[in-house]
């Protein structure tokens, strides 16, 4: 099976930034976990605008390999507490991110040698 | 005069979240300077600051404050607390305040308080932005002076500076009304001399007290700031901050997490090195803040976006369940006819929301999962000008839900609502307007800050 960035993290969260940012962290397990988030085929800020539905420009992504995290910010596509906000603290708005399958490490074009 | 070390002692992250008393006498201990605490914020919703109330509840914050108080007292170390009552409205202040003149008398306690409103006038603002002082962030555009009319309250987030002041105009416990979470950790060794990096970097990383540590349910920190950077460990001997965990607490509920904007410049820890001291403490160096050509502040604001009415059923029936999104839809469709036909209302004089818990509620479209649930609660939220427009359409949409079947089905079903009445009025909702800044030639302009008389002097 292959495994889901989630499973190659010890933690996927996401929290407001703020009343008009969601942000999102992957904490990857290893370096062979962050080579696989931080590759830029894999994810990137076209991926995020199409797993949440916000323009790609306005999406910012940080890849820190001193913590083996990948940030992504981006701004909430719903107002904190409005009417069709349904996360008024952005807090399992990570799911679809957690959920997405990199390609195994042999498969891509940079890192996630082990 | 500069002292050569500035332990700064942060409880908690969030006044009235409580805290074990023994982590507060450790803190003692171990020599704090001062005492820092965050009162509020906006992550629970534009509510607390539109209506001007607390999310937290008296006895929480007396249980905190009293501790805090006496710990204060006996150390003889300031006691600050920022964006009091959550929202840091000028309500909040005074609640925070009258909470404290009663456990101060109550125990005796003999301190100077100093109560900083920081509650913004529209009319003043407007001013300001004629003017052509207010200026955006992202990804918000330019603003309106009907937006700052509209709002129910504003609010400016202070920097240090303002507590600084009261701190050095006598105060020995400041309420601050709403404040940088940073500002108010960072403004008492700012005042004894430490350099800004470490200050403000020290204050990001421990303003939500034990967050950074490898337990943050175990108690706060104990953050000590020196001319070449701080350190850092947890108050309950048994938790760590670990490098990784100090680091870490950079990238909670920032956009940016290497740069942050304060009033009086950028906090910059592109360069900060975190090294263990030992098993439970960490050193951190490196940490920059460049100081902007202009002085800025922060305005939000919330303003009421209508009335709110709730009304909400479960759906068990596998058929049903097999055809959920086809059912939310055409409950959608007739309630928008039989609102138009009973209640003359057109779509636009109101708004509903329709949430399948269960389904896909929480993501919606992005939501990844596939598959019928085994059970699906159905939430309608309507949003009217007025709340008995909004009850109204809640009762206009009661038989739907009850009793609407999918297009396949020749019979009625009917759902199982929870509760008797269905309809619940949440009131007036909020929403959060403003995301700007306004520029000042004095950090303080914007703030008023009131010297209360410590009881045992009245």
């Amino acid at each position: 099976m292959p495994e889901t960035l989630g499973e190659l993290a010890l933690e996927v969260r996401s929290k407001n930034a703020g009343p008009f940012w969601t942000t999102m962290e992957l904490f990857m397990r290893d370096e062979a976990g962050y080579a696989a988030a931080a590759d830029e085929d894999v994810l990137n800020e076209e991926v995020v605008a199409r797993l949440y539905g916000v323009p790609a420009e306005q999406v910012r992504i940080f890849r820190i390999p001193d913590l083996n995290v990948v940030k992504i910010s981006f701004p909430r596509p719903v107002p904190q507490g409005g009417l069709r906000d349904r996360d008024v603290h952005s807090g399992q708005h990570h799911v679809p991110l957690a959920l997405l399958v990199p390609p195994a490490a042999d498969a891509r074009g940079s890192g996630g040698t082990d | 005069m500069n002292d050569t070390a500035i332990r700064v002692l942060v409880p908690t992250g969030m006044l009235g979240g409580g805290f074990p008393p023994e982590t507060i006498e450790r803190g003692l201990q171990l020599g704090a300077d001062v005492i820092a605490v965050d009162g509020g914020s906006t992550d629970s919703g534009p509510f607390y600051l539109g209506s001007a109330t607390p999310k937290t509840t008296r006895a929480q914050v007396e249980w905190d404050l009293r501790t805090l108080l006496k710990a204060a007292a006996e150390a003889r170390i300031p006691l600050i607390v920022g964006s009091c009552g959550t929202g840091g409205t000028d309500a909040g202040v005074d609640w925070i305040a009258e909470i404290t003149t009663d456990i101060l008398v109550a125990e005796g306690l003999d301190l100077a308080v100093a109560a900083i409103y920081s509650e913004q006038k529209d009319s003043a603002l407007v001013e300001r932005l004629a003017a052509g002082a207010i200026h955006p962030l992202p990804p918000h555009g330019a603003l309106d002076a009907t937006t700052l009319e509209g709002c129910t309250r504003i609010v400016g987030m202070m920097g240090h500076e303002p507590i600084e002041a009261a701190l050095r105009g006598g105060a020995q416990v400041v309420l601050a009304g709403r404040a940088t979470d940073t500002a108010v950790a960072a403004a008492y060794p700012l005042m004894r001399g430490m350099p800004p990096g470490p200050a403000w970097h020290a204050a990001k990383i421990v303003e939500c007290g034990g967050q950074c540590t490898t337990d943050p349910r175990a108690g706060g920190v104990l953050a000590t700031i020196d001319a070449h950077g701080f350190t850092i460990e947890p108050l309950n001997p048994a938790a760590s901050c670990t490098p990784a965990s100090v680091a870490a607490h950079m990238l909670y509920e920032t956009a940016d997490p290497f740069r942050m904007r304060e009033p009086a410049g950028t906090i910059d820890v592109t360069a900060a090195t975190y090294r263990a001291v030992d098993e439970r403490t960490v050193r951190v160096e490196g940490s920059e803040f460049e100081p902007a050509p202009q002085h800025t502040i922060k305005l939000e604001g919330a303003r009421i976006s209508g009335y709110e009415t709730m009304s909400f059923t479960a759906i068990r029936d596998p058929h049903i369940l097999a055809n959920i999104e086809e059912w939310a839809t055409l409950l959608h469709k007739v309630l928008g006819e039989w609102v138009a036909r009973t209640l003359r209302l057109d779509v636009g004089d109101y708004a509903v929301d329709i949430r399948l818990y269960g389904h896909n509620a929480v993501l919606a479209e992005h939501d990844p999962a596939t598959g019928p649930a085994r059970e699906v609660a159905v939430m309608l939220l309507v949003r009217a000008p007025d709340q008995a427009t909004a009850t109204a359409i809640a009762k206009v949409a009661n038989p739907l839900m009850l009793h609407l079947p999918t297009a396949d089905m020749a019979y009625l079903p009917s759902t199982a609502f929870p509760f008797s009445p269905a309809e619940t009025e949440r009131g007036p909702a909020y929403e959060f307007v403003l995301n700007h800044v306004v520029d000042v030639d004095d950090p303080t302009e914007l703030f008023r800050t009131e010297y209360r008389k410590a009881p045992a002097d009245a």
